[in-house]
C-alpha cells in the first residue's frame, strides 16, 4: 500500500494532495472539504458522485484518485463564480428542478458536461445524456426543462 | 382576504435553493466532529437462527479497533436494547436470536472507516439454524415457525397503535373495517367480481442512505441523523439510555430523501450505543445495500370481491388482505390499518367488509413508504371498478361518477366527511387525458383515492421577532426536499406582513425547536402550518401589548399593519416597538400549538386526494410498457406554493410508475436477490413520460392555512391501478400483479390470445 503525492487542477486551482493507492476520487474531493459531491449507490449507476475529470463526467465513487494526477477536476463547487451562480444553477432554482438536493450536484455537473459539448441540445438529447443520473424526488421533467433553459441562457450570453 | 395575500399562493423560490445547487447544503452524511470514530455493522448470514456464539476476539485485536459491541453488551450495561414506536420488539443489535438475513448482530467501532469495515469481517458468529418463513401466507399456517413467541411491550401510542389486540401466531397486526349486511348484498347483486391482486415489496431508495453521528456532551446524548421524525427518535433514545427527554438532542440537517423510509428510529440506537461504550463521537454510514436491509415497504396480497347493480351502483365490497410485515413490528400496525381504510375507495358502499392482516416473516422489516397502504389497496379497489365497467358495458369514468362520494359526505362512519370535490377532480383529469382516448395502440388508465391522513394533529411552533423586524421560525418539521422550510416561511411572511427574505427557519433539532410529532403523512403544510399561524398570531398579540404599554395607549386602539402596528395615527414596525419597550435590543416570542380539538377534532385531520392517470402503449413483441402521457390533479385546497405542489405530485407519480412497471424486492430463498440499485431498478430519465401535465384543484376546502390540505402521496396512490387498467384495456387481460414487467405483460398477451 503506497502513498504518493498527486497534482491536480481542482476547480481551477493547483493542488497537491497526498493519497494512498486505493484512495477514491470521491474520498479525495470530500476529504478537502468539497462535500457537494455525494456518495449513494457506490456502483456507478446513480450519478450522485459525478465530477468532471478532464472535462468528462465520471463516477468519483469508482475512480481512483491517482487517475486524476496531472488532470483538471471540476466539482459542483467550481461552477459558481463567487456569489454569481452558473446559469444551470439559476435554472435549477427557477424551475424547482431539485427537492432533497442530494442528487443535484451530480446532475448539474453532468448537465454542464453536456452543455460544454453541445450548446444546443434538444429535450431528447438531454434525457439521453442524463440517463446515468438518478433523481428520486422530482420525476425528471423539471430537470430537463432547467437544462434547456440554461442552454438558451448560455447561448444568448455568448 | 384572499386578494390581499402577498406571499402565500405564489411559487416563491425555495429558501434552500442556493445551498442545494451549489453543493453547500449539509446533510448528516457530511458532518464530522473532532475525535470521531467510525462504526461498521456485522450482519446476520441466516434468516432465522439462535446465536450460539459471537467470537469478537480477532476483530477486537484488529488495527484501530476501539470496541466490538453485541446486543448482550447493551443488556449487561442495563440499557434498554429494543426500540419501536408501537411495540418495543426491535433489538438495536440482535439478542440471542436473528430473525432476518442482514439483521445487525454486532457493531465494530474503529479509528477509521476502513479499519472498522475490515474488522467487521473478522467477527465470527456461530448460529443454530431455525426454520424460516419468508412468505406471508406461509406465516399464517398453523405449523409455521413463530418469530415472536413473546410479544414486545406495547408503547401505547394512540395515534400509531392501530388495530385489534389479542394477536397470536405470526400475526403482527389485524384491522377490520365494515358495515352493512355484506353477504345479503352479494346475494342480490347483478354482477359479482372476484379477484386476487398483488403489490410488491418496495425499497424507497432515498439517495442518502441511513446514517447518524452520535456523541455525549456533558452527559447529554446528541445525535445527528438522517431521520424524518426527530422527536420519535428522541423518545426511543431516551428510553434506551434512561435519560429524560430534555437530555437527548436529535437533529436532522438537510435530509437526502425520505418518502416515509426515514420515519422512526433506524441506526440512531446503534450509533449512540457505540458512543456510549467508547466515549467517542461515532459516525455510522450505511451503504445502499445495508439501507435495503434496514427498511422496505410491505407487499400485499388482496382477495377482493365487489357487488354491483345492473346500472353500475356498488352494493357491497369485501376485501381480505394479507401483508408481509417482515421481522419486527415497526410501523406495521398503522400501515396495516391504513391499507384497510384505503382499499375500497371514496365510494358510497352500502355494505363493506375488510380484514387486513400483516404477518411477521423472516424478511427485512417493513415500515412506512409514500402512501403507506394506499397503493397496495388501491390496485384492488380501483381495478375492480375498471373490470366491472368492462363487464357492465359502462364507461369506467361514468361508473366512478355514479358511485363517488360528494363533498361533505361521510363515507366512513364516524370519520371526517370528505373535504374534496372528487367528481370535479375526476372530470378535470378525464378532460386533460382526453378520455376515452382513441389513438390506435394506446390506452388510458386513471383512478381516484382519498386517504385518511395518518397524521395525529399534535404540532407546535415558535417565532421570534427580532429588533430589526426580521423573524425566525422554529419548527420540529424536517426538510426532506418537500419544501417545508419554504412553505412554512411563506406562511410566516404572510401572517407577519413581511417579505420572505426577512424570515429565517430553524428546523428539525429537538434541542432547539418546538415539538412536532412527525414529518410524514403529508401533514406539514396542513397541521404544522396551522401551528405556525398560531405562533405568528401570538407574537403579534405580544407586540400589540408591548406597544400599548410603551405608547400608553389602550390595547384596543392598537391595530396590526404589515410588519408592525398602528395607533392614533402613528405607525411603528415590530422592531421599533421592541426597542422602545426594552430600551435597547430585545425580541418577542410567539408560541403556537394545535391539538386534536377544534378544526382538528375529527379524524382524519384531512383526506389526501389522489386523482391521477396516464396513457400508455405496449410493445406487442416484448411486453414493454411505454408511458405516453401522465396527468395529475393536485386537489390541495389551496396551493401555498404551486410549484412545490407540482413537484410533490410529479415525484409521487413517478415513484408510483416505478412500482407499477419495474420495482420489486425479490427473495431468492431466504435472502434478497436484488439488494442494490442495479438489480432493483428505479425510474430513470428514460422513464419520463412523453408528456406530463400537473393540474391544481383549489377550492379552499382543507383544514390547513388558507384552506390548504396535504400533498405528496396522493398523486402516486392511483398509479399502479391506472397502469394495470390501461394495460388491461389494451391487451384484453387486466394484470392483477405489479410490477407489470415486460415478461408479465408478455405472458398476459399470450393468455389473451388463447382466450380469443
Amino acid at each position: 500500500m503506497g502513498r504518493r503525492e498527486i497534482h491536480l487542477r481542482l476547480n481551477g486551482g493547483d493542488r497537491r494532495v497526498e493519497v494512498e493507492d486505493q484512495t477514491l476520487l470521491i474520498e479525495l474531493v470530500r476529504g478537502v472539504g468539497l462535500i457537494g459531491t455525494k456518495l449513494s449507490c457506490d456502483m456507478q449507476v446513480c450519478g450522485a458522485c459525478t465530477v468532471l475529470l478532464d472535462g468528462r463526467p465520471v463516477s468519483s465513487c469508482t475512480t481512483l484518485a491517482i487517475e486524476a494526477d496531472g488532470k483538471p477536476v471540476e466539482t459542483i463547487e467550481g461552477l459558481a463564480d463567487g456569489a454569481k451562480l452558473h446559469p444551470l444553477q439559476e435554472a435549477f432554482i427557477e424551475r424547482f428542478a431539485f427537492q432533497c438536493g442530494y442528487c443535484t450536484p451530480g446532475i448539474i455537473v453532468t448537465a454542464k458536461a453536456l452543455l460544454d459539448a453541445d450548446p444546443e441540445p434538444g429535450a431528447e438529447r438531454v434525457r439521453q445524456w442524463m440517463e446515468g443520473n438518478i433523481c428520486r424526488c422530482t420525476g425528471y421533467q423539471t430537470i430537463v426543462d432547467a437544462v434547456l433553459d440554461a442552454a438558451e441562457q448560455l447561448r444568448s450570453a455568448r | 382576504m384572499t386578494e390581499d395575500r402577498k406571499v402565500a399562493g405564489t411559487s416563491a423560490r425555495r429558501v434552500d435553493g442556493v445551498a442545494k445547487v451549489t453543493g453547500a447544503a449539509r446533510y448528516t452524511v457530511d458532518l464530522s466532529v473532532p475525535g470521531m470514530a467510525y462504526a461498521s455493522v456485522v450482519r446476520s448470514t441466516r434468516a432465522h437462527a439462535r446465536i450460539a456464539n459471537i467470537d469478537t476476539a480477532a476483530a477486537a485485536a484488529s488495527p484501530g479497533v476501539l470496541r466490538v459491541l453485541t446486543g448482550q453488551d447493551l443488556l449487561t450495561a442495563g440499557l434498554i436494547p429494543y426500540y419501536g414506536h408501537v411495540v418495543l420488539d426491535h433489538p438495536v443489535l440482535a439478542i440471542e436470536r436473528v430473525r432476518f438475513h442482514g439483521e445487525p448482530v454486532a457493531l465494530v467501532v474503529a479509528e477509521t472507516r476502513r479499519e472498522a469495515a475490515e474488522a467487521a469481517e473478522l467477527v465470527d458468529v456461530a448460529y443454530d439454524e431455525l426454520p424460516a418463513v419468508i412468505d406471508a401466507d406461509d406465516a399464517l399456517k398453523t405449523d409455521a415457525p413463530i418469530l415472536h413467541e413473546q410479544r414486545g411491550e406495547r408503547v401505547g401510542d394512540e395515534g400509531m397503535d392501530q388495530g385489534e389486540g389479542g394477536l397470536v401466531g405470526n400475526v403482527c397486526a389485524i384491522a377490520r373495517v365494515g358495515w352493512g349486511d355484506v353477504d345479503a348484498a352479494f346475494k342480490k347483486a347483478h354482477l359479482v367480481l372476484e379477484g386476487e391482486y398483488r403489490y410488491p415489496k418496495l425499497y424507497g431508495y432515498a439517495m442518502e442512505p441511513y446514517n447518524a453521528l452520535a456523541f455525549f456532551d456533558q452527559g447529554d446524548l446528541v445525535v445527528y441523523s438522517s431521520a424524518q421524525h426527530v422527536y420519535m427518535v428522541r423518545r426511543d433514545l431516551a428510553r434506551m439510555f434512561h435519560l429524560p427527554l430534555a437530555r437527548v438532542r436529535v437533529s436532522a440537517p438537510y435530509v437526502g430523501g425520505g418518502y416515509g423510509t426515514k420515519s422512526y428510529t433506524k441506526v440512531e440506537g446503534m450509533t449512540a450505543a457505540a458512543a456510549h461504550f467508547t466515549g467517542r463521537p461515532v459516525k455510522l454510514d450505511l451503504s445502499v445495500e445495508e439501507a435495503i436491509l434496514t427498511t422496505r415497504s410491505a407487499s400485499a396480497r388482496i382477495r377482493a370481491r365487489s357487488a354491483f347493480s345492473a346500472d353500475g351502483l356498488l352494493l357491497a365490497r369485501d376485501f381480505e388482505i394479507v401483508m408481509n410485515a417482515g421481522a419486527y413490528t415497526d410501523n406495521t400496525p398503522l400501515v396495516n390499518s391504513k391499507t384497510a381504510n384505503r382499499c375500497f375507495g371514496p365510494y358510497r358502499i352500502p355494505a363493506l367488509r375488510v380484514v387486513a392482516r400483516s404477518m411477521f416473516t423472516n424478511t427485512v422489516p417493513s415500515s412506512s413508504l409514500r402512501g403507506f397502504g394506499a397503493p397496495q389497496g388501491n390496485i384492488a379497489g380501483e381495478l375492480q371498478m375498471d373490470e366491472a365497467a368492462a363487464k357492465l358495458g359502462i364507461d369506467p369514468v361514468e361508473l366512478r361518477m355514479r358511485n363517488i362520494v360528494g363533498p361533505g359526505e361521510e363515507f366512513m362512519p364516524g370519520k371526517r366527511p370528505l373535504d374534496a370535490d372528487l367528481k370535479d377532480d375526476l372530470r378535470c383529469l378525464a378532460s386533460a387525458l382526453e378520455w376515452p382516448g382513441g389513438t390506435i395502440g394506446r390506452s388510458i388508465g386513471l383512478g381516484v383515492s382519498a386517504s385518511d391522513a395518518g397524521a395525529y394533529p399534535t404540532s407546535t411552533a415558535a417565532v421570534r421577532i427580532h429588533s430589526d423586524t426580521s423573524v425566525t421560525l422554529f419548527t420540529g418539521s424536517t426538510e426532506l426536499g418537500q419544501g417545508s422550510r419554504t412553505v412554512l416561511s411563506q406562511i410566516v411572511a404572510e401572517e407577519m406582513g413581511l417579505p420572505l427574505g426577512s424570515v429565517g427557519v430553524v428546523s428539525g433539532d429537538t434541542g432547539v425547536v418546538t415539538y412536532e410529532r412527525t414529518t410524514g403523512a403529508s401533514r406539514t403544510t396542513t397541521i404544522t402550518g396551522r401551528a405556525v399561524q398560531e405562533a405568528c398570531r401570538d407574537a403579534r398579540r405580544r407586540v400589540r401589548e408591548l406597544a400599548a404599554q410603551t405608547l400608553e395607549v389602550p390595547l384596543a386602539e392598537i391595530e396590526d399593519t404589515a410588519g408592525g402596528i398602528r395607533a392614533r395615527g402613528r405607525e411603528l414596525s415590530y422592531g421599533e416597538v421592541i426597542e422602545r419597550w426594552f430600551g435597547a435590543g430585545g425580541e418577542v416570542l410567539g408560541h403556537g400549538a394545535v391539538r386534536r380539538a377544534e378544526g382538528f377534532a375529527m379524524m382524519p385531520p384531512f383526506y389526501e386526494i389522489g386523482c391521477s392517470g396516464l396513457e400508455l402503449s405496449v410493445d406487442r413483441e416484448t411486453g414493454q410498457v411505454h408511458i405516453t402521457k401522465l396527468t395529475t390533479v393536485g386537489d390541495v385546497g389551496f396551493a401555498i406554493n404551486p410549484s412545490l405542489v407540482h413537484g410533490q405530485d410529479a415525484g409521487a407519480a413517478m415513484m408510483g410508475l416505478g412500482a407499477a412497471l419495474h420495482e420489486e424486492l425479490v427473495y431468492d430463498g431466504e435472502q434478497l436477490a436484488n439488494p442494490n440499485v442495479v438489480d432493483y431498478r428505479v425510474p430513470r430519465f428514460s422513464d419520463l413520460p412523453d408528456q406530463v401535465i400537473h393540474l391544481l384543484a383549489e377550492r379552499r376546502d382543507g383544514s390547513g392555512p388558507y384552506g390548504a390540505k396535504g400533498a405528496g402521496e396522493g398523486a402516486g396512490n392511483t398509479i399502479g391501478g391506472s397502469v394495470a387498467s390501461a394495460i388491461g384495456r389494451l391487451i384484453g387481460v387486466f394484470p392483477h400483479e405489479l410490477p407489470a414487467t415486460p415478461e408479465r405483460v408478455w405472458q398476459l398477451m399470450r393468455q389473451a390470445e388463447k382466450k380469443d
